[in-house]
């Protein structure tokens, strides 16, 4: 047989054998050329020769052995070729795994060098530490953070990075995760750096266990949040304090009063307001004030330890955990406000009332605690500031009621429930009618009729004196025309009363001009009654000019009974006085001083035209006695109790 | 992070699927856990070591048809260890100016095919995994043109994408990245004509870093959507353009995989 014949046989008994490697022409020529080498005695090559063309299926080798056994019958040939074979495999073999374990070197290397690239050049921090708090490795964004070199860390304990601000159970979670009771926990955290600076982390520690499941090591991932947390620090400091003064405002305030709630027995609260802040603000301009206000914070932080707030403008809040000594308190803040203030070149002295209140917290909530607070400063103020208030619920009762009265005045004077009734004054030389003083009434649906004292003050608070003193004015001056109409030769005098506020009012003059136009009343017969202090109050001063321009007069009400000031009397408009009750009261016993005191005003209003009348004139040695004190006209039950508009007209009519 | 990073490590004890296709070529490239692994799959299923070498030829066979179609850009996706008659020997012997780029998911396989091509020009491997599209084709188009055809070899890797990650979609966007004229090779196991023990051989299957999933020919055709694919079509592997000379195989289903090649 031919060597190429040969080749074609062992060819087939290859293919047929298994797996072949090689495409059927390159096999042919291989195996022709190792035939010849057969041919040659070059079994060793041969056997080396098939493995290179890795033909390394066992069956391989087989099927050649039985295709040399039947070509040459050469039994030293076929071992030659196994043994050749049997040799290149091995080194093949031993080639193949050496290749191996160096690919597995070279990407565990490229795997590790990646972990180390990522390790190094994380943007979070990253630390190893042993479960005895060695730290056994960091990168270099911890490092920076804390400001060592990953060296100098690595010589560092876990627990010598404890600080002050460090959660209260950290420590505790620390220990679980290297217990291995956890796997992770998470926290805020800060760091002192190196050189003494503080930073804040969001730190997670994860535990890693060995492969028995025993913990081996924590990892620490740190972000630094420094920015963030002072960002958000701020703007919870912006949203809950008074930029101005830099006290808690009233959302800190409430928040704070709902923790006392939550976690106290009892609680106190001072609300307080500085007495005339406003004119401050007025005359010195809204700078001083807001400096006066600034330096009344810092007294007030100087003054207590307790939480003081802003609440708004002028108003500062107090708040006191389980209270002690309120009243102590509230007489420190009033004397430590009352201290003078030097604002720039300004000399200022400032009181504030304080209205105080102490409840078990069980007893009340914080929104009523902070009415009662509200209420009682206002009662303090009414009482005539600079002073503190302990809350009464009685008061308070009263006060509410007060409210509720106030309310209802505006659509009562829609209903027409104000009436007048008018009381006369007459000359105490013969009893003849000179005037009459309109007293407003109002008959309240369900209080029945109420006089002034119990709704006008209320009235001037509200603003709804406005509206009512007009109406009051119109009905007055109307009913005056009209008997001055029917009436022609009997002069009776209309006395109207007017509140301070209402002689603030700029529109007063137009209002009164409009009044006398549609009522057609003469000027002079009209005479408005204010308070003493009503009348030398300066804002008031133009409206009370241009009255008295236009011919109608000014009468002092309850002469005597504020810190008379005769001097005044000279410069301002002023065409009667009505002496105070008292004086009056003083009289009736026969009174000397009482009797002097009198005269002496007579007197002196006589001597710059003023005249003089007497209010409440009740007997008849009162009587006696002022007209023989030289006084002009009396006013009281002894001549008429007040009295209707058809009461008047009939009166008119007698003879 | 590195071009090179990959989310997998390197981890000896898991059997990989490059090194169990190693041993069952006869490759040295192999450790105990994979030939153990590849022991217990050929108890189950004797032809397995038959169907791995089929596959082998059938690569061998169909690179020389695609390098006589013009072809000389390779891209080889799921490449394993390059021993016996690997597709740049092959490729470059037919045609000396051809390219060629092996991806694999596995570092053990990447690392040894570096060693091996060090010193082939125009040879290429990339660590990536089949799935990872975008990653491939970046790293290929280092040494391929992409705007010229490109064969892509998917052979034996596709069943190794579970239903739940869509292999056609894969397949989808690796078709819009190529130009017409582009050549697409898949392999791919099936349950088509096997007796039930392959099942349970799948179910080992599970043990390598991914799990073999069987189709049947119908799936496997509808990857070559958007491809034509040449004579024979999908047909189990020995009878995808046999050798004259190989003896005709009467029963090609006990290899339990189909194999076809189509064109854009």
């Amino acid at each position: 047989m031919n060597p190429s014949s040969f080749a074609d046989q062992w060819r087939q008994r290859l293919t047929a054998a298994g797996f072949v490697p090689l495409d059927a022409d390159r096999l042919g020529e291989l195996l022709s050329g190792l035939a010849e080498a057969l041919a040659g005695g070059q079994g060793e090559a041969v056997g080396a020769a098939l493995v290179e063309a890795r033909l390394t299926d066992p069956a391989m080798l087989a099927a050649t052995v039985e295709a040399i056994d039947a070509q040459f019958g050469d039994r030293e040939l076929v071992a030659q070729v196994a043994a050749g074979y049997a040799q290149a495999i091995r080194a093949a073999t031993m080639a193949g795994q050496e290749e191996l374990n160096q690919a597995v070197l070279r990407a565990l290397r490229a795997s590790e060098a990646r972990l180390r690239a990522v390790f190094d050049n994380a943007a979070i921090g990253i630390g190893v530490s042993a479960m005895d708090g060695r730290i056994v490795q960091v990168n270099h964004a911890f490092a920076d953070l804390l400001g060592y070199t990953p060296e100098q860390m690595c010589r560092l304990l876990v627990p010598s990075l404890t600080h002050p601000e460090d959660p209260r159970d950290m420590w505790r979670m620390y220990q679980a995760v290297i217990e291995g009771d956890v796997d992770h926990v998470r926290m805020e955290k800060a760091y002192y750096r190196k050189d003494g600076g503080e930073i804040w982390t969001d730190l997670t520690v994860s535990l890693i266990r060995d492969d028995a499941g025993r913990p081996e090591f924590t990892i620490a991932m740190v972000q630094d949040i420094t920015d963030r947390r002072r960002l958000k620090k701020r703007l919870e400091h912006q949203a809950t304090h008074d930029p101005l003064t830099g006290l808690p405002n009233r959302t800190k305030i409430a928040s704070d009063l709902d923790r006392i709630f939550r976690e106290h027995k009892s609680v106190g609260l001072c609300y307080l307001d500085l007495d005339g802040f406003k004119r401050i603000n007025d005359t010195l301009g809204h700078q001083v004030g807001d400096e006066l206000l600034t330096a009344v914070a810092a007294r007030l932080r100087e003054s207590t330890s307790h939480v003081a707030g802003r609440m708004s403008g002028d108003e500062f809040v107090v708040l006191v955990e389980d209270p002690e000594d309120m009243s102590g308190l509230a007489q420190r803040i009033l004397t430590e406000l009352s201290r003078p203030y030097r604002i720039g070149k300004h000399r200022l002295r400032i009181s504030a009332s304080i209205g105080v209140v102490e409840s078990p917290v069980a007893a009340t909530s914080p929104q009523e605690l902070m009415k009662a607070a509200d209420l009682t400063l206002y009662a303090a103020k009414s009482d005539g500031r600079g002073r503190f208030l302990m809350y009464d619920p009685e008061r308070d009762a009263r006060q509410a009621a007060r409210y509720a009265l106030a309310a209802e005045m505006p659509d009562a004077l829609d209903r027409r429930e104000f009436t007048l009734v008018y009381q006369p004054l007459v000359s105490l030389e013969d009893r003849e009618l000179r005037g009459v003083e309109a007293l407003v009434r109002w008959d309240h649906p369900r209080l029945g009729r109420l006089s002034p004292d119990s709704f006008i003050p209320l009235a001037e608070e509200t603003g709804v004196i406005l509206a009512l003193g007009r109406w009051v004015l119109e009905e007055a001056c109307a009913r005056a025309a009209e008997w001055a109409k029917t009436f022609p030769d009997r002069r009776v005098c209309m006395s109207v009363n007017m509140t301070v506020s209402q002689a603030h009012e700029p529109g007063l003059p137009a209002d009164v001009d409009g009044i006398l136009a549609r009522t057609g009343l003469d000027p002079s017969l009209l005479v408005v009654e204010l308070t003493e202090s009503a009348v030398m109050d300066p804002g008031g001063t133009a409206s009370l000019v241009a009255l008295a321009d236009r011919g109608i007069r000014i009468a002092i009400d309850d002469f005597g009974t504020g810190y008379s000031n005769l001097a005044y009397l000279r410069r301002l408009p002023v065409h009667m006085l009505k002496l105070a009750g008292p004086f009056v009261d003083g009289l009736r016993d026969g009174d000397k001083v009482d009797e002097h005191i009198v005269e002496t005003i007579v007197r002196l209003a006589h001597a710059i035209g003023i005249s003089v009348t007497a209010e409440a004139v009740e007997t008849p040695s009162q009587e006696a006695a002022l007209r023989r004190l030289g006084c002009d006209t009396g006013q009281g039950w002894l001549f008429s109790r007040p009295l209707t508009a058809e009461g008047v007209t009939e009166l008119l009519r007698a003879p | 992070m590195g071009e090179d990073w990959v989310p997998a490590g390197v981890d000896m004890s898991r059997p990989s699927a490059a090194r169990v296709y190693d041993y069952f070529l006869g490759g040295a490239h192999n450790f105990a856990v994979d030939r153990e692994l590849a022991q217990q799959i050929e108890a189950m299923t004797p032809n397995i070591a038959e169907t791995m070498r089929s596959n082998r030829v059938f690569l061998r066979r169909a690179v020389r048809f695609l390098v006589d179609q013009g072809i000389r850009q390779f891209l080889d996706i799921g490449s394993g260890i390059p021993t016996a008659g690997n597709v740049h020997e092959i490729a470059l012997e037919a045609a000396a100016d051809s390219k060629i780029v092996y991806v694999d998911v596995d570092p053990v396989a990447v690392e040894h095919s570096r060693a091996i091509l060090v010193d082939t020009p125009n040879t290429a491997v990339v660590l990536a995994d089949a799935r990872d599209v975008d990653r491939i084709l970046g790293e290929a188009s280092k040494l391929l043109d992409f705007d010229r055809p490109v064969a892509v070899l998917l052979a034996g890797v596709l069943h190794f994408i579970p239903d739940g990650d869509d292999p056609a979609a894969t397949v989808a966007e690796i078709r819009d990245a190529v130009p017409a004229g582009s050549y697409l090779l898949i392999s791919h196991a099936t349950a088509d004509g096997q007796p039930a023990e392959v099942i349970e051989a799948q179910r080992l299957s599970g043990r390598t870093a991914t799990e073999i999933t069987l189709r049947p020919a119908a799936e496997i055709e509808a990857y070559f959507g958007g491809f034509e694919l040449v004579e024979p079509g999908l047909v189990f592997i020995p009878r995808w353009r046999p050798d004259p000379q190989d003896p005709v195989d009467e029963h090609p289903e006990r290899i339990g995989a189909y194999a076809g090649v189509a064109k854009k």
